[in-house]
């Protein structure tokens, strides 16, 4: 795109906008466009059936099933300890509240691969989790369980960092409104506090599902990446790759994109959807 | 005792149960993992860990890591920069799809981050037989790997510098080059000090990212002890090989840099929270 297109129209006084807006662009086109575009035409060469092929397959199908079904069971585990965490990091005070503010972010900053070898350690049979566990007969690394586990950890930031901001903006003077009329303090929280957070836990718990779906490093140590049990969806990709069977690995691949699309429209639609409330 | 408390405030035994809960969570989620990185990486002692760190395989996955963050966070950062520029400066049509666009390696899974390059550089990919007649490789080798964590890093400077340079406006830059001022000094001196340490805190998070991706780099590196492995495929190579320790001491040499872009972070939002888009959001 060149500037002249703008000039008789100058967007602003200032200089620089076809500079700017070409190298964004251009890069933008280079770095992501047109790999993605790359990625959506290639499963085509072995056609609509071959593409059908390879997602119906029994393995690929439960591969598929565990990464969405956990990622979502993982956002519903957020969407309740994610607000009660929020909760108590904006209305108490108490010592040590600050480093707890800061360790939120750590699946955000600590390298997955990292969290993953973490996590398959605590929970497996001799860790300080799993251990005690396992004494109980509950299983949790090489399980399903476990790669929920992982997701939830990887999520748990969306739901509070998103939720945070909204908290401290929340006047309080509905709850005094509430109190006052009568309300008890659960009545005042469950019909006057969470429906205005509502919007924001969406947000959040939609981010932390998005994240989890196509989650790789926490989630294949403590997996145990068992076919049709434990396998997720981003990992059979790696295998078919290593197989060399691109058109198979891009199949599951434009899977996933149309997944990350349809997350994005969803943001959006719920981004509307609070502007309109406002 | 029940009129003492505010009307908005909780129950004192509802206001305990809460805060252990989100302890209970937190604790079980973030403090024992990171705990478990270093305790499983000093199982054996100090010695043993360096030495898993003094290894020649170590020592090139974290030169392989150091050069690769060295190329993709500054590239990410001009871009940032550049683009943030366009979007917030200027009027133009298009421009929520644009920023839509900028955010999409954030939504898109790691594996097919990766997966993208190969299906264009590798064997089988669009030009895989001409960079094998002309002997380049990109795939299972260093620039397929730069490549994939510029991708995965794409979008951290852009979104902290975008909120922040259209919460600023443009009044400033507009007096400047009214009073005949060059864009590149009202660029140097009006802009760049306004945008700082919003710049700062992008490339912060930008480097953690770009230091520890792992699914990504892992689709395009084939694992080449001492040519192709940065740290994080050097921890998942040497824990798949039970060698727990060295996987264990690598980790927590990434744990280590985990935490101090934590500190920093938080440092950061606390002394320049009105500089620092992340911060003011609404």
């Amino acid at each position: 795109m060149s500037a002249a297109g703008f000039r008789f129209r100058n967007p602003s006084a200032l200089p620089g906008f076809g500079l700017s807006l070409g190298f964004t662009v251009f890069y933008l086109s280079v770095i992501v466009l047109i790999p993605i575009a790359a990625l959506i035409v290639r499963p085509w060469e072995i056609g609509f059936s071959g593409f059908w092929n390879v997602i119906s397959d029994p393995r690929v199908l439960a591969a598929l099933r565990l990464s969405f079904g956990g990622a979502a069971i993982a956002a519903v585990i957020n969407a309740v300890t994610g607000p009660i965490v929020a909760w108590v990091l904006v209305r108490y005070n108490f010592p040590g509240k600050r480093l707890l503010d800061a360790l939120i972010d750590l699946p955000f900053a600590l390298p997955t691969a990292v969290a993953g070898i973490a996590l398959s350690q605590l929970y497996s049979a001799n860790g300080w989790v799993g251990e005690p566990l396992s004494h109980l007969g509950i299983r949790i690394a090489y399980t399903p369980i476990g790669v929920i586990i992982a997701l939830t950890f990887i999520g748990l930031p969306f739901v509070v960092r998103t939720l945070q901001p909204v908290l401290n903006d929340l006047s309080r003077d509905p709850e005094e409104a509430a109190a006052t009329l009568g309300a008890n303090r659960w009545q005042t929280i469950t019909r006057v506090v969470l429906p205005s957070l509502m919007p924001a836990l969406l947000t959040g718990a939609t981010l932390a599902f998005a994240r989890a779906v196509g989650e790789y490093g926490s989630v294949i140590f403590i997996a145990g990446n068992l076919p049709t049990v434990s396998e997720i969806a981003p990992l059979l990709i790696v295998i078919k790759l290593e197989q060399y069977d691109y058109a198979g690995a891009a199949a599951i691949g434009v899977v996933m994109l149309a997944a990350s699309f349809a997350v994005i429209l969803a943001l959006n639609l719920l981004q509307n959807w609070i502007g309109k409330r406002r | 005792m029940k009129f003492r408390r505010y009307p908005t405030q909780d129950h004192p035994l509802s206001r305990i149960a809460l805060s252990l809960i989100a302890i209970g969570v937190v604790t079980l989620f973030l403090v024992l993992p990171l705990a478990t990185v270093f305790t499983e990486a000093l199982r054996k002692g100090l010695g043993v860990a360096w030495e898993a760190l003094d290894d020649p395989d170590a020592r090139a996955a974290v030169r392989l890591t150091l050069i690769t963050a060295a190329i993709a966070v500054p590239l990410n950062a001009v871009f940032g920069v550049a683009a943030s520029w366009a979007i917030a400066k200027f009027d133009f049509k298009g421009k929520q799809f644009l920023t839509t666009l900028i955010d999409l390696p954030f939504s898109i899974s790691p594996v097919v981050s990766g997966l993208i390059y190969v299906l264009i550089f590798g064997l089988q990919g669009w030009f895989g037989e001409s960079l094998r007649e002309a002997n380049v490789k990109i795939i299972f080798a260093v620039p397929g790997i730069v490549l994939a964590t510029i991708f995965i890093t794409f979008p951290f400077v852009a979104r902290e510098l975008i909120p922040l340079m259209e919460d600023q406006g443009r009044d400033e830059e507009e007096a400047a080059t009214s009073l005949g001022a060059s864009g590149w000094d009202t660029f140097m001196r009006v802009t760049l000090p306004n945008i700082r340490w919003g710049l700062l805190y992008g490339v912060l998070l930008c480097n953690a990212r770009a230091m520890g991706e792992f699914g990504a780099v892992s689709v395009v590196s084939g694992h080449i002890r001492g040519l192709t492995n940065t740290m994080p495929l050097h921890v998942e190579v040497l824990y798949n090989d039970y060698q727990f320790v060295g996987a264990f001491a690598v980790a927590s040499l990434l744990a280590l840099l985990a935490l101090v872009t934590l500190v920093l972070k938080s440092l950061l939002e606390w002394r320049f929270a009105d500089d620092i888009a992340a911060t003011h959001r609404h």
